[in-house]
């Protein structure tokens, strides 16, 4: 099951993965061997959205996503969204104060942010289709559509 | 804002390294007394710390512990606020810290809705105490009345104008005696500064960048990561295992059997065979390449569907009686049978599912005879102090030596009081001498939950020609939260029926409370608002029944059966109300009519909608608090539900932090909804039959009420709770308005279940 080097490319830094498991989801790459704790398990087959990263800039649930896959690909995480937490998905969420626990709010962020780059303002429609993948048990979600909305109207400005 | 210092952190460098560089010789100072090892102050350590909650160094840092788990409810945030507001601090000059488990601090059991109400008084006097030996060492320092000296924005101000920062007065104020509570004076209202204020939560901006560290977070040098396959029936014990192939896995360093748990469970590890890798996934892939063959145990017959006959049975039987006003067998016998009505109403096992599944790090220390001498974990738990007495009941170890560091909770809605899995990462490091890491998966979480418990409720009524009722009777049958602590117990409890059932508020002639036996096959838990959960469901939806059996208008009838604002006496009744003395928090009828008063009025009850759109009210008192829902719902007419509006009114006494609890109630609305229209966990062969959020669905953002708004009263009484009251009113109001909507009654839930299409 061993394979030859992989290379990572994550948050803009590159990483050469030797004598891995080719099939390991990047989720417990990112977690357990780059120490990127940011982003999250929750289900283990994409049904929640904790573990949701940018792919290329598509959101994506790394939890079932073999590594071997990822050869050259662009991976960004909550830790790499925006270099000082500036990012208007974040500055929504903490003008709205979303968070709750806040477990599922990488995720939820990195879903909004996917969202708003494909669609600059998006429907309630649009974001109940952008964010439905996204699990919060606290119940944040009407505050996550403010938040997006707030976001978008960031954006435009 | 306030900054924070994260317990826990594998990361080289924390942005604040500096600043909190010199806390460290306070909080070690505190660990060590915290866990009596007899450390002293050192030289280098001059913080001023009149109480084990407070410190205050001498660039002016006041760090302020917080003691309570944070799993959402901002609570880290609030109570050192209060302290934060007594003190007169500047809260950018503040720093939260958590406690670990300690017992000197109080409960630390974040559970029941209780921080606020049980420590608000607490950290006021915490504040006012740090305040009052600034102030004195102000005087002394400027020969004034210490009466003359006001504290306000982290300094002392003397009569005429001096003024000194609470840093330049450290040195002073630690050589002073700390005063006694009843020479402590209290700040008016008018002088708070953030209790009653939305102070952006202590770990937003940790939590919004990803940096937050959760307890699956947590890392140790040398840690390795475990995953345990348990039996799918409770008490199953492994009769053959075949681990030569999980053994072959990359990355696999062990597999090891744990040890049965004895009855009763309790809140020990359950048990099962670890595979322990190098990495998460390795062990995943390991546990799946086990061979086991699980053992039957008494509970391998259990099945939940066949079980719910038996427990409606139960309900419909005269039980042991716990609540009797006026003769209810006479008014029932008097009545016109046709004016008689019953009802069944059952509310199936429920899962906690908090997105963060259960995990800890364990590092257990040996001494040279290769024994146990001291444990020090990482975990999300609502309960530090229950997990070092599992830990000291499974090691024999004294508590000093159990050191529990509370990381943030990702969710715990009662599943993370039990500490359990806390114990499991304990047993395997003390099997590999090393930092483990236990994960659950999803699959081990739902499947191995304390479940919250089934239940059935028959409620039955006598009414007279204008539609109120003559006599009342309401019976209950579910397996007891007691029996994951007392073998064979199966009878419910004064506390569990105190849970919105026995202090049913209606103003009815004559009124009976009963409950049968059930028996437990699965592990029984508490989950966000325990037993008002199915209580409520059947005690709120049986009026809206009956005014629709008479013509009448639900809310007009709600109210009617509240009767007149008064204090509910129940002499003779066995009522432990929340651990609360009646006197101090009593049963205010009138409060109850308010917030239900208030909640029609703000959802415009009663107003024109359209087709299959309709309102459903409910009102219910639990944790000591008052609150009242409209659910708003539309049916289609191919039966798909969603919930445009949601109103809900709370009065919880005095407030701390309106944003947060607002929050509580926003989240309680959707809680409530995942578990109104989804929740149900079923067990056949003793197995429970759920795995994940593909057939345990949770409420998404798509199906979540729309719009929800939230008002609490304006009151200065007692503070009560937040964190569970919005949950039990949601399911019977929501269910309340699809009858308005439909004509159809839900009695059994989940409404997933349920047909509601028209034609």
């Amino acid at each position: 099951m061993k394979t030859d080097a992989i290379t990572l490319r994550v948050n803009g830094v590159s990483h050469e993965l030797a004598d891995v498991d080719p099939t390991t989801p990047l989720l417990w790459i990112l977690r357990d061997t780059l120490g990127l704790t940011g982003t999250k398990f929750g289900c283990g087959m994409a049904q929640c959205g904790a573990c949701t990263v940018h792919v290329n800039g598509r959101a994506t649930r790394c939890c079932v996503l073999p590594v071997a896959d990822l050869d050259g690909a662009e991976i960004t995480t909550i830790e790499g969204l925006s270099p000082d937490g500036e990012h208007p998905v974040q500055r929504a969420w903490k003008e709205h104060h979303v968070p709750q626990c806040g477990y599922c709010q990488a995720g939820q962020i990195m879903s909004a942010a996917a969202l708003l780059a494909d669609v600059p303002k998006p429907t309630d429609e649009e974001i109940d289709r952008g964010m439905g993948g996204n699990i919060c048990r606290c119940g944040t979600y009407t505050r996550i559509r403010a938040a997006i909305h707030t976001a978008a109207g960031e954006g435009s400005r | 804002m306030s900054t924070t210092e994260r317990s826990i952190s594998w990361s080289p460098a924390l942005s604040r390294r500096g600043f909190l560089a010199s806390l460290a010789a306070g909080s070690m100072v505190l660990a060590g007394r915290a866990n009596g090892l007899g450390l002293v102050k050192g030289a280098e350590d001059l913080d001023f710390e009149p109480d084990l909650f407070v410190s205050i160094a001498p660039d002016g840092t006041v760090s302020i512990l917080a003691h309570r788990s944070e799993m959402g409810t901002g609570i880290r945030t609030s109570l050192p606020m209060v302290v934060a507001d007594e003190l007169g601090a500047d809260w950018e000059r503040v720093v939260v810290r958590q406690a670990i488990g300690d017992e000197r601090l109080g409960s630390q059991n974040t559970d029941g809705s209780r921080s606020i109400r049980r420590f608000y008084e607490r950290m006021r006097i915490v504040g006012a105490t740090a305040r009052t030996m600034l102030e004195r060492a102000a005087a002394q320092t400027w020969g004034v009345d210490p009466r003359q000296c006001k504290t306000a924005e982290h300094g002392v101000t003397g009569p005429s104008g001096q003024r000194l920062g609470f840093g330049e007065l450290v040195e002073t104020a630690r050589t002073l005696e700390v005063p006694s509570e009843d020479a402590l004076t209290f700040r008016p209202a008018s002088e708070r500064r953030y209790v009653g204020r939305d102070i952006p939560i202590t770990d937003l901006d940790d939590i919004v960048t990803g940096r937050a560290t959760f307890g699956i977070d947590a890392r140790r040098e040398g840690q390795v990561y475990a995953m345990i396959e348990r039996s799918p029936v409770l008490g199953g014990k492994v009769v053959s295992l075949d681990d030569s192939q999980a053994r072959a896995v990359p990355g696999v360093v062990d597999v090891i059997q744990l040890p049965d748990f004895e009855a009763p469970h309790g809140f020990q590890a359950l048990g099962g065979v670890a595979v322990v890798a190098n990495s998460t996934w390795a062990a995943l892939r390991g546990r799946r390449a086990l061979r086991i063959e699980w053992g039957d145990s008494e509970h391998s017959s259990y099945d939940s569907r066949a079980f719910a006959k038996e427990l409606r049975a139960e309900a419909q039987k005269p039980g042991k009686v716990w609540r009797t006003q006026g003769d209810v067998d006479k008014a029932f016998a008097e009545a016109d049978p046709d004016s008689v009505f019953e009802a069944d109403y059952h509310v199936p096992h429920l899962a906690h599912a908090s997105m963060e599944p259960p995990c800890a790090v364990a590092h257990v220390t040996k001494g040279t005879d290769g024994q146990p001498v001291s444990i020090e974990v990482w975990a999300p738990t609502q309960n530090p102090q229950a997990a070092q007495e599992q830990l000291a009941a499974t090691f024999g170890l004294d508590k000093v030596n159990l050191i529990v560091n509370v990381t943030l909770l990702g969710g715990g809605f009662g599943r993370k009081s039990k500490p359990d899995y806390i114990v499991e990462a304990a047993l395997l490091s003390d099997r590999l001498d090393r930092p483990v890491q236990v994960t659950w998966t999803r699959e081990d979480d739902i499947r191995n939950d304390y479940f919250h418990t089934v239940a059935a409720v028959h409620m039955k009524a006598a009414v007279k020609p204008d539609g109120s009722p003559a006599a009342w009777l309401q019976r209950s049958a579910y397996p007891t939260i007691f029996s994951t602590f007392v073998p064979g117990a199966n009878e419910a409890t004064a506390m569990e029926h105190g849970l919105g059932f026995t202090d049913v508020p209606y103003d009815v002639p004559s009124l009976r409370v009963e409950s049968g036996r059930a028996e437990n096959h699965v592990r029984i838990g508490w989950l966000r608002s325990v037993a008002h959960i199915y209580h409520a469901f059947a005690v709120c939806s049986f009026p809206d029944e009956l005014a629709h059996r008479a013509g009448r208008d639900p809310y007009e009838y709600l109210m009617e059966l509240l009767g007149e604002p008064r204090i509910m006496g129940l002499d003779g009744v066995d009522y432990p109300n929340h651990d609360e003395p009646l006197d101090r928090y009593p049963i205010d009828v009138g409060r109850l009519r308010r917030v239900t008063e208030r909640v029609a009025e703000l959802a415009d009850w009663g107003k024109s909608l359209p087709k299959g759109r309709a309102q459903g009210i409910a009102c219910h008192r639990s944790f000591l608090s008052y609150c009242a829902n409209v659910v708003e719902v539309e049916v289609a007419p191919d039966g798909s539900i969603s919930i445009p509006h949601v109103h809900v009114v709370l009065d919880a006494g005095t407030v701390v932090h309106p944003d947060r609890v607002r929050a509580q109630l926003e989240g309680a609305a959707v809680f409530g909804a995942s578990l109104a229209l989804y929740g149900r966990i079923t067990a056949r062969r003793g197995a429970i039959e759920q795995s994940n959020f593909h057939d345990y669905p949770m409420t998404r953002i798509y199906d979540a009420p729309r719009e929800i708004t939230v008002e609490i009263v304006e009151s200065d009484e007692l503070p009560a709770g937040v964190g569970e009251v919005g949950v039990p009113p949601f399911a019977p109001a929501l269910c309340n308005a699809i009858f308005a909507a439909t004509g159809k009654r839900i009695r059994e839930l989940p409404v997933s279940r349920h047909d509601l299409s028209r034609g």
